[in-house]
């Protein structure tokens, strides 16, 4: 594929809103989980919030769109001039040109989860909730491009956790077709009783601080987040304001799925291997130039096992990795986009994100795992993200 | 500035909806022939589900399979090969219903299959597991608009991958009270393989796409059913958005369907999905 310019990113999470904090908090090695105290919630378990999601703050013309994860997705908007850039993006391609790609697993189901508590006499649900703007799976979509004021191709992509990297390559195929010429992508997910209670269920939330590569690893903690990116055909040179130059670059995407179990990873990371290798190829490139791979890194047993291993069938043990969700939590559909825009900060900035709470790393994984933060020269950038259902993506991004 | 036709061909067909009992048996409703009877939805059981999956899932993963498996058939070609887009306005409403229950009790307990299930990719999931399919699948939603999105991503795959692609659009309703608040009447579901132009000599179809802002012109209004019943049904079900392009298929002649698109915008300049049946079978 061309390489594809991503002009502007931006992401919100329990480490703070817009890039500039979590980067900060990425390169001291802080941590935004807490034991959980969402609503009344009393699972043993550890969660990354974002703070200011309490209280509607939508404007009146969106006000039916009112729900956690709206929200959410309005604070990350007006994080880092993105909504600006977006504008700008509108006025250069027209609004029709601008697709909008969005990201959830589990959208505004809280709002339906709370209505489900206060049913009427009959049954019924109250009369003020909107099923079409908050749980309905495809209201992210309509709520941004309302919001931005952009008539492309909108819709959202639902695949569990490899949700918003799949976007990515969803837009990249979008303005190589001539179908758009830029497109805004990204994921949003919230805090929820389904997610909470459900991986509870399955005992996959860790009731300690979760712990990437850890010998004694036992589980996934959750957050939540919003990150986008504005992807257009063309970057534009000059240092002028308002110029629209690349912060990064889409090398390559590769997408691929397990056909193995619903809820566990094929073993051998048949899907993962086979997501790496067509970012890779896509983009034209070997393994040898990948100088950092942001990890899937989820903390459950047998993800970190199965993606140690299929890492290392393809880059071999010399690859600096690490996984971020000990900072951010798992935030399942925006996971794809948070790590996206860490792996953008990480080309700008120049640094390696340590993997956190790993005291004792587990020697059954061999990959070249980095616990503490540093500087380095970064020119590419490999990001997994898996999901239930077994599906699998892979960003290659590149320095710009 | 509208964007750039793309020709692609249609391969095989699957459908199971309300009085339209599988693509064959419905051609004659489909051609005028017959009007549209308003019978309730039978969907076959998918011979493909392993014995354990077919009881843990529900109608609308049934119901996507069922189609899905139809439509390889149909095309001809072994579906573990085949890439896949699925798409659902609102995934499995009898589950999600389910966990919304459980998750309103004063002290929670779910079933880690119903929250494995709670996935919007569920179907897909099962499908690929099924087929043992390792290509790429994406699912999608775009509440009403859920088959023209569908439909676009699955023409930019075909496009990219340079290899055919299997769509299926499938929803189903939920009870209540979810029901009253998004009413669908029963269970529909649509699947498309497409292909490459030239893929195979004689294609069911060849489709050439575009995405067009509306004009405001009268003739580039979304394409109606002229059964009334089907036209019903469009209205209703987004997967049945895709009636008056199989209406078209099965008239073998020359047509052009415009969708309304899964663009965010309302009237002029809006995109439509502008769909030119060409050279039927």
């Amino acid at each position: 594929m061309t390489p594809l310019a991503i002009t502007h990113f931006t992401l919100t999470t329990a480490l703070g809103a817009g890039n500039a904090p979590n980067a900060a908090a990425l390169r001291q090695g802080r941590s935004g989980l807490q034991p959980c105290r969402f609503l009344d919630v009393r699972l043993p378990g550890w969660v990354g919030e974002v703070g200011g999601l309490d209280e509607p703050a939508l404007p009146a013309a969106l006000s039916d769109f009112d729900c956690r994860n709206n929200r959410l997705a309005w604070l990350g908007l007006q994080q880092d001039g993105f909504a600006d850039a977006v504008a700008r993006a509108r006025t250069r391609w027209g609004a029709h040109r601008v697709a909008v790609l969005m990201a959830t697993s589990t959208s505004g189901i809280l709002q339906t989860e709370l209505a489900y508590r206060h049913r009427g006499a009959d049954g019924a649900l109250p009369a003020d909730f909107h099923y079409a703007q908050t749980h309905n799976t495809g209201s992210l979509a309509l709520f941004a491009a309302q919001t931005l004021g952009l008539s492309g191709p909108a819709w959202v992509v639902s695949t569990a956790c490899s949700s918003s990297a799949k976007v990515f390559a969803a837009a990249q195929r979008l303005i190589e077709a001539g179908w758009a010429d830029a497109a805004v992508v990204g994921g949003v997910d919230s805090l929820c009783l389904t997610t909470l209670y459900g991986f509870n269920s399955l005992e996959l939330f860790s009731p300690e601080i979760c712990r990437p590569w850890d010998a004694r690893r036992s589980g996934l903690s959750l957050g939540e987040a919003a990150a986008y990116a504005l992807l257009q055909r063309e970057a534009s040179r000059g240092s002028e304001p308002g110029s629209e130059a690349a912060a990064g670059w889409l090398l390559g995407t590769g997408e691929s799925s397990d056909g193995y179990h619903m809820s566990s990873p094929h073993p051998e990371g048949i899907g993962a291997i086979a997501a790496m290798r067509q970012a890779l190829d896509s983009a034209g490139c070997d393994a040898s130039v990948v100088d950092y791979i942001n990890l899937h890194g989820t903390a459950t047993p047998n993800n970190d096992a199965m993606e140690d291993r299929a890492v290392r069938a393809v880059f071999g043990d010399a690859v600096p990795c690490s996984s971020t969700k000990g900072a951010t939590g798992h935030t399942l559909g925006a996971a794809g986009a948070v790590e996206a825009a860490i792996g953008l900060l990480a080309l700008q900035q120049g640094f390696i994100p340590g993997g956190l709470n790993c005291g004792e790393r587990d020697p059954a994984l061999g990959a070249n795992y980095v616990t503490e933060s540093r500087a380095a020269p970064l020119r590419r950038v490999l990001s997994n993200s898996f999901g239930f259902g077994g599906s699998n993506a892979s960003l290659l991004l590149g320095a710009a | 500035m509208g964007a750039a036709a793309v020709e692609i061909d249609l391969l095989g067909i699957g459908l199971a909806g309300p009085g339209l009992p599988g693509w064959e048996a419905s051609l004659p409703v489909l051609r005028g022939e017959q009007a549209h009877a308003g019978q309730p939805t039978v969907v076959p059981p998918p011979t493909c589900l392993p014995a354990a999956e077919r009881r843990r899932a529900g109608l609308a993963v049934r119901a996507a399979i069922a189609v899905a498996e139809a439509a390889c058939a149909h095309a001809g070609l072994a579906p573990a090969t085949l890439a896949s887009v699925f798409t659902s306005s609102s995934g499995d409403g009898g589950n999600c219903h389910s966990l919304c229950e459980s998750l309103a009790a004063p002290d929670p307990v779910v079933s880690p299959t119903r929250f494995t299930n709670s996935v919007h990719n569920a179907a897909a999931g099962y499908w690929h597991i099924a087929v043992t399919g390792r290509q790429a699948s994406t699912s999608l939603c775009a509440f009403d608009a859920s088959f023209d999105a569908g439909l676009t991503e699955a023409v930019m795959q075909v496009l990219a991958l340079r290899q055919p692609v299997l769509l299926v659009a499938c929803d189903a309703p939920y009870p209540q009270p979810l029901q009253a608040v998004r009413p669908l009447p029963d269970a529909m579901g649509v699947a498309l393989v497409l292909a490459p132009g030239g893929t195979v000599a004689q294609p069911l179809a060849r489709l050439r796409l575009a995405l067009q802002p509306d004009s405001g012109e009268p003739a580039e209004a979304a394409t109606a059913c002229a059964d009334a019943g089907l036209d019903a049904l469009r209205a209703q079900i987004p997967a049945a958005r895709a009636l008056p392009l199989l209406v078209a298929v099965a008239r073998g002649e020359a047509a052009r369907v415009v969708l309304p698109g899964a663009g965010a915008g309302a009237g002029k300049g809006a995109v439509r999905l502008h769909i030119d049946v060409i050279g039927s079978a």
